[in-house]
């Protein structure tokens, strides 16, 4: 008689395959997760594509718990946030984990793309496995605004205005652009409805689709292997090279090439978990009420960049870039595989492609830097919060300091900072004698320009000569104010 | 799908073949036909469905804006020679619209009856613009874009003046024209 243990597993081995019998389960298994992959692609450098997707889930998961408690309506959206925050047993963790989840789903997938991108790997025959990605991409930051939305606070209403005012400047049907995002005339119950909608259903159910088409990818076409310097693809003999590989140190992905991708998982998990508890989720800031116009609306993390090239950009070519901006780029990175589809893999031979990530990724973070600190943006309490230095009054006259008050308050401040204190959208003015003459000043602060409003109806006569005398005072220690020589050489004549 | 696949089978001796036979020109041409109507029918049938679909989706293509005189209240409210941050109920709003439906405006009374209504939304990107009573002058905290009293551009982004509501005194109440908001594509809400 057999012993029990035995008899147990027997009995299993038994139902196992009386479904698989009907399922098929080992040949799935065996052709996805054991589908053999080229030993060198068990690598670090490849494991952001399955964090990525490993990021998705997460957000999958803990967004249906969000959406348990959560009401898509503007009446009541905030107070359900609230209630989430405050009161929902572990809420704050959810919200905190949906929240840095999808921050590690954006970047991540950007690590993903770089990699992709530096090694080659969207060049024949693996076109349609890039451009499913370059549609994850598109739909992955559609997550991310379409979220950052749903957490409709100040900063939700007042960037659903932002996205209508970049829609109300497309040619023609501007304004029905407008009325199809905000499912109406103005930023309401719809708008929140049709993001809730976008969020929890269209795109996600879109990104499982596409990442089924990008993995079934990889199965098809296999992935790509660790690129070699000397190794370069042609259309005619890849397939068989890469057939070669396969069969030469080829490995069954599960269980021989995915030990990197399941420690990655268990690292960004608990990266995720970690910024979670750490530092909370994020808001809700104040109610979605219009009529509070203290607002400083500014998006998340991720759109920063955008932010400040809205900023930045001349007006002239504004509506251009912001419009056409987006379609250029997208129309490159479609392309890429066509044009540039043979040849060398390895970065190493890619000086070009090098220094295109490079700069690329100079170039958002330091529009991402500009935009998080805004300098652009003008201090709106700095005229009433900000205190002047002792040794921006000490020894003037009764008409400096009076033209100190002026400079106070009519909110100059708001954009000047003296020695640092203040807005930074103008020039610090604790220097500003240095640089402009007694009738340079004058002239700027009555006629503007440069970006400043002119203030010439604004103030008094008297005013004026307050604060320009006062602000001739503003040097450092030792250094002449500034001096036109135009004048002098006259005197001299 | 299943008959066709017992025509490919391999002939067995028990049966008479069909396989090896050539199609019935007849039989081919009704499942031909079937197939049309099929289709044909299916056509029909995803138009039903898919039409009112679109229209319904797409409904803000084929809508007008509607617009209508609402009241910011007495003229009183607002003093002469004052910009003054004015509201009312957008008159088209749903009842869970909450407060987003409240909707606030810059109200800057000239004298008498002489008013500019600006909307609150800057003109660059729809930030929400602030009054600066002491340098008379409105600025975006957005993107730093300034506007003189009356509106018109004074400094940054924007690439033209405060958008303006269309104003009229009426029973001593100050009406507007609203109802949209404003963007490029629509400067007059």
């Amino acid at each position: 008689m057999k012993p029990p243990l035995k008899k147990l597993s027997d009995l299993g081995m038994d139902l196992f395959n009386w479904f698989d019998d009907r399922l098929h389960v080992k040949k799935i298994w065996d052709s996805t997760a054991g589908h053999h992959v080229p030993q060198s692609a068990g690598s670090w450098f490849y494991v952001f594509g399955s964090a990525t997707l490993l990021c998705f889930m997460m957000q999958l998961v803990t967004g249906i718990m969000l959406a348990l408690v959560y009401v898509p309506s503007a009446d009541e959206a905030y107070a359900t946030l609230e209630y989430l925050t405050y009161h929902q047993q572990l809420g704050w963790f959810l919200r905190a984990v949906h929240y840095w989840g999808s921050n590690f789903m954006v970047g991540i997938m950007l690590l993903h793309m770089t990699q992709v991108y530096l090694f080659g790997a969207y060049k024949y025959p693996r076109e349609i496995t890039w451009i499913s990605g370059l549609i994850l991409l598109v739909l992955t930051l559609g997550l991310a605004f379409t979220g950052q939305v749903m957490r409709f606070d100040e900063d939700a209403y007042w960037g659903l205005g932002i996205g209508a005012a970049i829609m109300g400047r497309v040619p023609f049907i501007g304004q029905q652009l407008v009325d199809f995002m905000l499912g109406g005339q103005i930023i309401a119950s719809e708008t929140l409805s049709r993001f809730f909608a976008l969020h929890v259903f269209v795109l996600p159910g879109s990104v499982i689709a596409i990442v089924s088409l990008h993995l079934r990818m990889v199965l098809s076409k296999g992935i790509n292997e660790y690129p070699v310097p000397g190794m370069v693809v042609r259309r005619q003999t890849y397939d068989k090279e890469y057939a070669a590989i396969i069969k030469k140190e080829g490995v069954p992905f599960f269980p021989k090439a995915i030990d990197k991708d399941i420690i990655a998982a268990a690292i960004v998990i608990g990266g995720i978990v970690t910024c979670a508890c750490v530092f909370g989720p994020k808001g809700p800031s104040g109610p979605p009420d219009p009529l509070q116009i203290n607002a400083s609306p500014a998006p998340d993390f991720w759109f920063l960049w955008i932010y400040s090239i809205a900023a930045l950009m001349p007006e002239q070519i504004e509506t251009v870039a912001l419009l056409g901006g987006p379609a250029v780029i997208g129309l490159i990175l479609v392309a890429l595989p066509f044009f540039n589809g043979t040849g060398e893999k390895s970065w190493r031979r890619r000086p070009v492609a090098v220094l295109i990530v490079l700069l690329t990724w100079i170039a958002l973070g330091m529009l991402t830097y500009l935009g998080a600190t805004s300098p652009w943006s003008p201090v709106m309490n700095a005229w009433s919060a900000q205190s002047t230095l002792d040794a921006q009054i000490l020894h003037r006259s009764p008409l400096q300091l009076q033209g100190a008050v002026v400079l106070q308050y009519k909110q100059c401040r708001n954009c000047h900072s003296i020695d640092g204190l203040g807005g930074e959208r103008g020039p610090d003015l604790s220097d500003v004698s240095m640089r402009l003459t007694r009738p340079q000043l004058t002239r700027q602060v009555v006629q503007g320009g440069g970006n400043m409003p002119a203030y010439g109806q604004n103030l008094s006569p008297s005013e004026v000569e307050a604060l320009v005398d006062y602000m001739a005072t503003l040097v450092p220690a030792g250094v002449p104010p500034a001096r036109d020589f135009t004048l002098q050489k006259k005197g001299k004549n | 799908m299943n008959h066709e696949n017992e025509n490919t089978k391999p002939c067995n001796e028990s049966k008479p073949c069909a396989c090896s036979a050539a199609p019935a020109p007849e039989k081919s041409t009704r499942r031909e036909f079937m197939l049309k109507i099929g289709f044909g029918l299916n056509a029909i049938a995803g138009a039903a469905v898919g039409i009112p679909l679109l229209g319904y989706a797409l409904s803000s293509f084929f809508k007008g804006h509607e617009i209508a005189w609402v009241s910011l209240g007495p003229v009183d409210k607002f003093p002469e020679g004052k910009t003054r941050l004015g509201h009312f109920k957008n008159p088209v709003h749903r009842s869970w619209d909450g407060s987003t439906a409240e909707i606030p405006c810059w109200v800057r009374r000239i004298s008498g009856d002489q008013f500019q209504v600006f909307a609150i939304n800057c003109a660059h990107l729809g930030c929400p613009v602030r009054w600066f009573e002491q340098s008379k002058l409105f600025m975006c905290p957005c993107h730093g874009g300034a506007y003189y009293e009356n509106g018109d551009h004074a400094a940054g982004p924007p690439p033209r003046g405060l958008f303006t509501y269309e104003f009229k005194v009426q029973d001593g109440q100050l009406l507007i024209l609203a109802g949209a908001l404003p963007t490029l594509a629509q400067p007059n809400a």
